[in-house]
């Protein structure tokens, strides 16, 4: 059929300048990713209809003079026609595509988080001060001996008999969630691995191969190894902690991913290992990952390649039968799950799956803890808690819900200036973050970054302790899977039992 | 030279050992009466470790292997040369399913049949050029998502037919090349790959590992060309280019 160009969909935003104010010093024409400002002659003009208000003019522009504003021209308010079906459909006439986005569901779903509550000591025992005393966020990821065998030396001391499992030793319990180079640029992930290696924690390579320049910082990164086995072979295996197993990611459960080979430049495909400017295409399944026992398989081919030094972790998205999924999972030997809720990112997902597929990472947590315990195996595995943490107290709460870490993904693009616009697929990123444009990424200095995250866990660390102090507890593991701490708040009974937790008064 | 009674061992003890014995220096490997040990050959280097297997080896035989050559004087089981990087595996006999999962170099010669989905997201990179041969017939789901390497298919069983016995294939293909013997049903392969007859630059390209493979199995080289080659290759690079909209 022959294309129109005639498009019914409007600007959604408008980048209005105020021109006097305006020093025509182009700063905005160099920092936008997206084209919107070009010069025409005597002043900046706005293409209104390529701005997705990622912030970056209104940020650089030295004079104030930028704003960037919602386009007043309504569509008509309709409660069941939403704005986005509507344009959705639109667009969907004029492309016969699939809509794609970056960033985690728009969708104003439950937020559970913001429905528990934490509790705290008054009067029968005591709150502690974690400016005074010591406050222990110390984690351990990797299987626990089920019981420790002791010895006693000839002075009659104890000594550990039970070889420990590999554990990751992290210095408090956030790692940075699995963002490949390729989804992001080289100098986010960078930023990643400095911070990572301040704080003590991880950062998880994605699916996208390890590029040379975070070798060096292997003692803090998680190697992933995904349906596509991108950039994997033995040595790789080897270069971090741990290895990951991606089977799914919570923004897009059951799907594969594609990074298009317009992104494929040469420093891509050297660390993916693919020729450049082919389309990298992770298909949905592993095709050798049919089973538990085909998964436990991959667990111990990992293993073997690694010499049972590194735990290996599962990553899966929260499902609908998540519970024995991860039951599974950790029969099957796997010494970490990382279980990912529906509102997880993503550099790229089809919307369809994005907003609709999966369940809450609060709810996930709370029946995969029950369940392992009920089983009596919660200490083969750590759990790590994925889905939109954007706070500490979204974190305490996953720990109490019975997670051992959780892990930041989009927060940390926050850091380096994401305005989560949700055009990670397009790699126009203006703040160099999911862009391969050198011009882009250029902007992105990894060491003012990394500080910056080093800043933000840091403050979310004592947050933490602050709250583990008012709780009357001195070690994070005191409040791991302690769900009595918690309390329920406008939550229905099936919610609170999902939770496994009480209603706030009771 | 080492050699291995694996009779009644664990796969964790007869892989410690081969590993223990490359890192001693040991070049040469017999591992005799082999039953099912999973993890042969895992993440193994070394270009001039030679492992011979007497006996049938069990799963994810040379995953992630970098290297060395494998020879199974028997049958071998699923997912043969996972995630292979460099080597070689030959197998006297029949192969699983799931060969060459995400191979990205070396050779995998297999004398008989193999299973369903061999070759899935195969792929080549700069040098390396993963290749697998098979001297029988394929099961279903072969080839789909490769993105590299060749993949060359003989149907040397029942030569009577001229038309090769497969099902449904390579879909999501988007790089590498498959080789056929005798020709085949055009409809069951995928919208995304072409077939054409082989030019001289293929016949070339073929006629080097025809002749490893002939002599690696003792084959009569006139025997197999007695029939006809065609390629396949991927329509595009980018086969789903055109499928999505941005939101």
């Amino acid at each position: 059929m022959t294309k129109s160009s005639f498009s019914n969909i409007q600007s959604e935003y408008l980048a209005v300048i105020d021109h006097n104010k305006c020093v025509r010093c182009k700063r905005c024409i160099q920092n936008c990713g997206w084209g919107t400002y070009s010069f025409g002659g005597d002043k900046i003009l706005a293409d209104h209809s390529k701005c997705v208000a990622c912030g970056r003019c209104y940020t650089y522009c030295p004079e104030g003079a930028i704003s960037i504003i919602k386009n007043p021209t309504v569509i008509r308010e309709n409660a069941n026609w939403q704005e986005p079906l509507v344009k959705n459909i639109w667009r969907q006439s004029e492309t016969g595509g699939i809509v794609i986005s970056g960033m985690g569901t728009t969708f104003k779903y439950k937020k559970y988080f913001d429905h528990i509550l934490l509790d705290a000591c008054q009067v029968t025992n005591p709150s502690i001060d974690p400016l005074r005393e010591p406050m222990e966020l110390r984690t351990f990821l990797g299987k626990k001996p089920s019981k420790l065998d002791l010895d006693f030396d000839e002075k009659g001391e104890p000594v550990l008999k039970t070889k420990m499992p590999p554990q990751i030793e992290l210095q408090t319990p956030f790692v940075f969630g699995a963002m490949s180079y390729g989804s992001i640029s080289l100098n986010a992930q960078k930023a990643m691995a400095l911070a990572a290696r301040a704080l003590g924690i991880v950062m998880n390579t994605g699916e996208g191969g390890l590029h040379d320049d975070l070798v060096p910082f292997g003692k803090n990164i998680i190697v992933q190894v995904a349906s596509g086995r991108f950039g994997v072979h033995r040595d790789y295996l080897n270069s971090g902690v741990a290895v990951e197993i991606k089977i799914g990611q919570g923004a897009k459960p059951g799907i594969g991913g594609h990074l298009p080979g317009e992104k494929i430049g040469i420093d891509i495909s050297r660390t993916r290992m693919i020729p450049v400017g082919t389309d990298a295409i992770s298909p949905a399944p592993h095709h050798d990952i049919y089973s538990i026992e085909d998964l436990r398989q991959l667990i111990y081919a990992i293993k073997e390649a690694t010499e049972y030094e590194k735990p290996v972790s599962v990553k899966v998205a929260a499902v609908h039968n998540i519970a024995a999924i991860v039951s599974g999972i950790v029969r099957a030997g796997a010494d970490i799950v990382y279980i990912d809720g529906y509102s997880g990112g993503t550099g790229a997902a089809p919307i369809v799956i994005r907003d609709h597929v999966g369940i809450p990472i609060e709810l996930a947590l709370a029946q995969v803890d029950e369940r392992l315990r009920e089983e009596g195996i919660r200490n083969e595995a750590s759990i790590i808690a994925a889905g939109s943490i954007r706070s500490s107290a979204d974190a305490v709460k996953a720990i109490a819900l019975g997670a051992d870490a959780v892990a930041i993904g989009t927060a940390a693009l926050i850091v380096m200036g994401c305005h989560v616009c949700g055009k990670c697929n397009t790699g126009n990123c203006s703040w160099g973050i999911t862009t391969q444009r050198p011009e882009l990424v250029r902007r992105l200095d990894p060491e003012v970054y990394g500080e910056r995250l080093y800043n933000l866990i840091s403050a979310w660390s004592h947050e933490i302790q602050e709250v583990l102090g008012a709780m009357g507890v001195n070690s994070i593991e005191s409040l791991r899977g302690s769900r009595e701490r918690l309390r329920g708040i406008e939550l229905t009974d099936a919610e609170l039992k999902a939770l496994g937790i009480k209603h706030a008064g009771l | 030279m080492m050699t291995i009674d694996a009779s009644g061992m664990h796969y964790k003890e007869l892989n410690r050992l081969i590993r223990e014995g490359i890192a001693n220096g040991v070049k040469k490997f017999f591992i005799e009466n082999v039953n099912g040990q999973y993890y042969i050959g895992d993440g193994i280097k070394g270009d001039d470790v030679v492992i011979n297997i007497n006996g049938t080896p069990g799963n994810d035989l040379g995953a992630f292997m970098d290297g060395p050559t494998l020879t199974v004087n028997n049958n071998a089981q699923d997912n043969v040369g996972n995630t292979m990087n460099a080597g070689k595996i030959i197998i006297n006999g029949d192969a699983g399913d799931v060969v060459g999962y995400g191979m990205r170099g070396g050779r995998i010669f297999i004398r008989g049949n193999a299973g369903y989905r061999v070759g899935i997201h195969m792929k080549g990179y700069n040098e390396q050029l993963p290749v697998i041969m098979i001297g029988g017939k394929v099961g279903s789901f072969f080839a789909e998502y490769m993105a590299g390497g060749v993949i060359v298919l003989l149907g040397l069983e029942d030569d009577d037919s001229d038309e090769l016995d497969i099902d449904y294939f390579a879909s999501g293909m988007h790089g590498g090349t498959i080789f056929i013997r005798k020709k085949i049903d055009f409809s069951k392969f995928s919208n995304e790959a072409e077939l054409y007859e082989i030019d001289d630059k293929d016949a070339d390209f073929l006629k080097e590992y025809l002749t490893d493979f002939a002599n690696s199995f003792n084959i009569s080289i006139e025997e197999i060309y007695k029939k006809p080659f065609y390629k396949i290759v991927p329509s595009s690079a980018r086969p789903y280019a055109h499928l999505y909209t941005s939101a």
